[in-house]
């Protein structure tokens, strides 16, 4: 993992040189101070938290991430770079995990940027900042499972308008698991284990836990796991697909 | 020392690299030919580490490129056809991210990146980024990639493609001065490369070996071998020319009096051709000896024909 680093930063890098990073980042705050304030009645609650701050992740980040993960691979695909990458001596790993990392951190960066909320909370009253802290790390943790998501799915797709929308659709299906709409379509049939199994890999019953201030560990190594089998299906599909 | 051994490469039905082996030893330039489509930058992605083979090995100085596969990529510079490189990256920044996967800190990685980059001569747009940059520019900023870790091994898809006279020049005046200790695999499907650079050439068609000798060898397996061709200001007696010892055939060209005099394979006839003109006191303007005519050579092997 020693090149890990070298990849991270280019990657981080490059994201500022486009105008992507400043385009995404002013979105990704202007919408989720619309949702926050607008949407998420944050006045009238009358509630020193940032419950309405964070509700809206999940649905803000189905279409604002995967527009962030869609070209980490397709992109070095059509550009060729990808047998650039993939014949310097470094290993799947570094690589994927590299990448990942980045918009990871990137993600991160722009979640950091909504500090201003936390100030307007602590101004207005006296709010659990452990439970803030904690719904930060929640909206992290989430930002990273679309990502990972994202990456493989932008590692099996060569155009990024594809590997945005296969995103949203199998990131939609995470958020919506727990859901009748998804889980009438194994009720039917399926075993009650089964259902279950289903609905308990929904993003939003685990995210409402952690951003309400409750870390339990199984949520952490849902969340942990979720990116890792992600990633480890990303390395798997660019060994197949990257000569396409 | 590269070893190629029965190297193959099947997409699905169709079978791109076949049974492909050879070795190249320290020192050698080998030019890579093949028409388009003969499997060349195949073979080349497989010797890199790029893509797997169906079957058969590939191995760098004793690495096998599968099961080593870092270790056989530490070895070698690879530019891949067509240069990609990240588009957005100023060329500086791009060179020393490169040395940093090299494994190249501080000092070091600035010596290595300022060396690359008087080699091919890019200290003029060190600032800029790559995607603005001309096709020749980009070229070069690929090469100097590929040569920063000074590697035992340099593996360059068609890098004089789409370059001008002078670009071109350029670089084959590089890779002749890498070449001294090197192994160096360049595939191209200029003829006139192989010729100027090349200690050896390996012809490919549709995925087989069909050549593998000097240019020099390669020429001489031409019908054009030690033809002489002779431009008079008065037709010349074809006849007597046909008739001297050695002689296979004369061709007409297109030139008013100006005859190919084809040679039997291992013939020497320019002296006979010469004795002939000095005894009939032809007035010749023009008398030449071919080396063969590689394109010709290059023609009859990917065609399938026998040379």
């Amino acid at each position: 993992m020693r090149q890990l680093p070298v990849v991270f930063k280019r990657e981080l890098a490059s994201y500022f040189a486009t105008p992507l990073a400043y385009v995404f980042i002013v979105i990704f705050l202007v919408l989720s101070g619309v949702f926050t304030f607008y949407l998420g009645s944050f006045f009238e609650r009358g509630q020193a938290d940032l419950a309405s701050f964070f509700n809206f992740h999940p649905w803000l980040y189905l279409f604002l991430v995967p527009a962030l993960a869609m070209r980490l691979w397709a992109e070095e695909r059509k550009s060729g770079t990808i047998e650039l990458l993939m014949t310097l001596p470094i290993t799947r790993a570094e690589a994927v995990g590299g990448k990942f990392l980045a918009a990871w951190a990137f993600a991160g960066i722009a979640l950091l940027l909504t500090f201003p909320m936390v100030l307007t909370v602590n101004y207005l009253g006296e709010p659990d900042n452990g439970a803030i802290l904690t719904g930060y790390l929640g909206s992290w943790l989430l930002a990273g499972s679309y990502l990972a998501i994202g990456s493989c799915l932008s590692a099996l797709a060569k155009n990024q308008v594809i590997a945005f929308i296969l995103t949203v659709c199998v990131c939609f299906l995470f958020v919506a698991s727990g859901f009748p709409l998804v889980l009438d379509a194994f009720s039917g049939w399926a075993p009650q284990a089964l259902v279950d199994a289903v609905a308990s890999l929904s993003f939003l019953t685990r995210f409402d836990a952690i951003s309400k201030g409750v870390i339990d560990l199984r949520d952490l190594l849902y969340f942990a796991s979720l990116i890792l089998a992600w990633l480890m299906a990303t390395a798997v599909v660019l060994d197949l697909k990257k000569a396409d | 020392m590269i070893e190629i051994e029965k190297l193959t490469k099947r997409f699905a039905q169709h079978t791109v690299v076949d049974d492909l082996s050879f070795r190249i030893q320290p020192g050698e330039v080998l030019g890579f030919l093949g028409p388009n489509g003969a499997g060349k930058s195949t073979t080349m992605k497989m010797l890199t580490g790029f893509l797997a083979p169906t079957s058969g090995s590939a191995r760098l100085f004793g690495f096998d490129i599968q099961k080593d596969t870092l270790k056989a990529q530490r070895q070698l510079g690879y530019l891949p056809e067509g240069a990609p490189c990240y588009g957005d990256m100023h060329v500086r920044g791009f060179l020393e991210f490169i040395a940093e996967v090299r494994g190249y800190r501080g000092a070091e990685k600035r010596s290595r990146v300022a060396r690359a980059v008087e080699q091919v001569e890019l200290q003029a747009v060190l600032g800029q980024s790559i995607e603005t940059l001309s096709k020749g520019f980009k070229r070069r900023v690929g090469l100097a990639q590929a040569i920063l870790h000074d590697p035992r091994a340099l593996i360059l898809d068609e890098p004089t493609d789409g370059l001008d006279p002078n670009q071109k020049h350029q670089v084959r005046q590089l890779i002749q001065n890498l070449a001294t200790d090197k192994i160096i695999i360049i595939s191209t499907h200029i003829l006139e490369e192989v010729t100027a650079v090349c200690s050896r050439a390996v012809v490919i068609a549709a995925g087989k070996l069909v050549a593998d000798g000097t240019p020099f060898e390669l020429e001489s397996r031409s019908r054009y071998h030690q033809a002489v061709t002779l431009v008079g200001d008065a037709p010349l007696d074809e006849v007597a020319l046909a008739a001297l010892p050695g002689v296979a055939g004369v061709e007409r060209n297109e030139r008013e009096h100006s005859l190919t005099v084809l040679a039997q394979p291992g013939q020497v006839i320019f002296p006979h051709v010469s004795a002939l003109v000095a005894a009939r006191g032809w007035n010749i303007k023009e008398m030449d000896v071919e080396r063969g005519r590689l394109d010709e050579v290059f023609r009859t092997l990917t065609r399938g024909e026998a040379a």
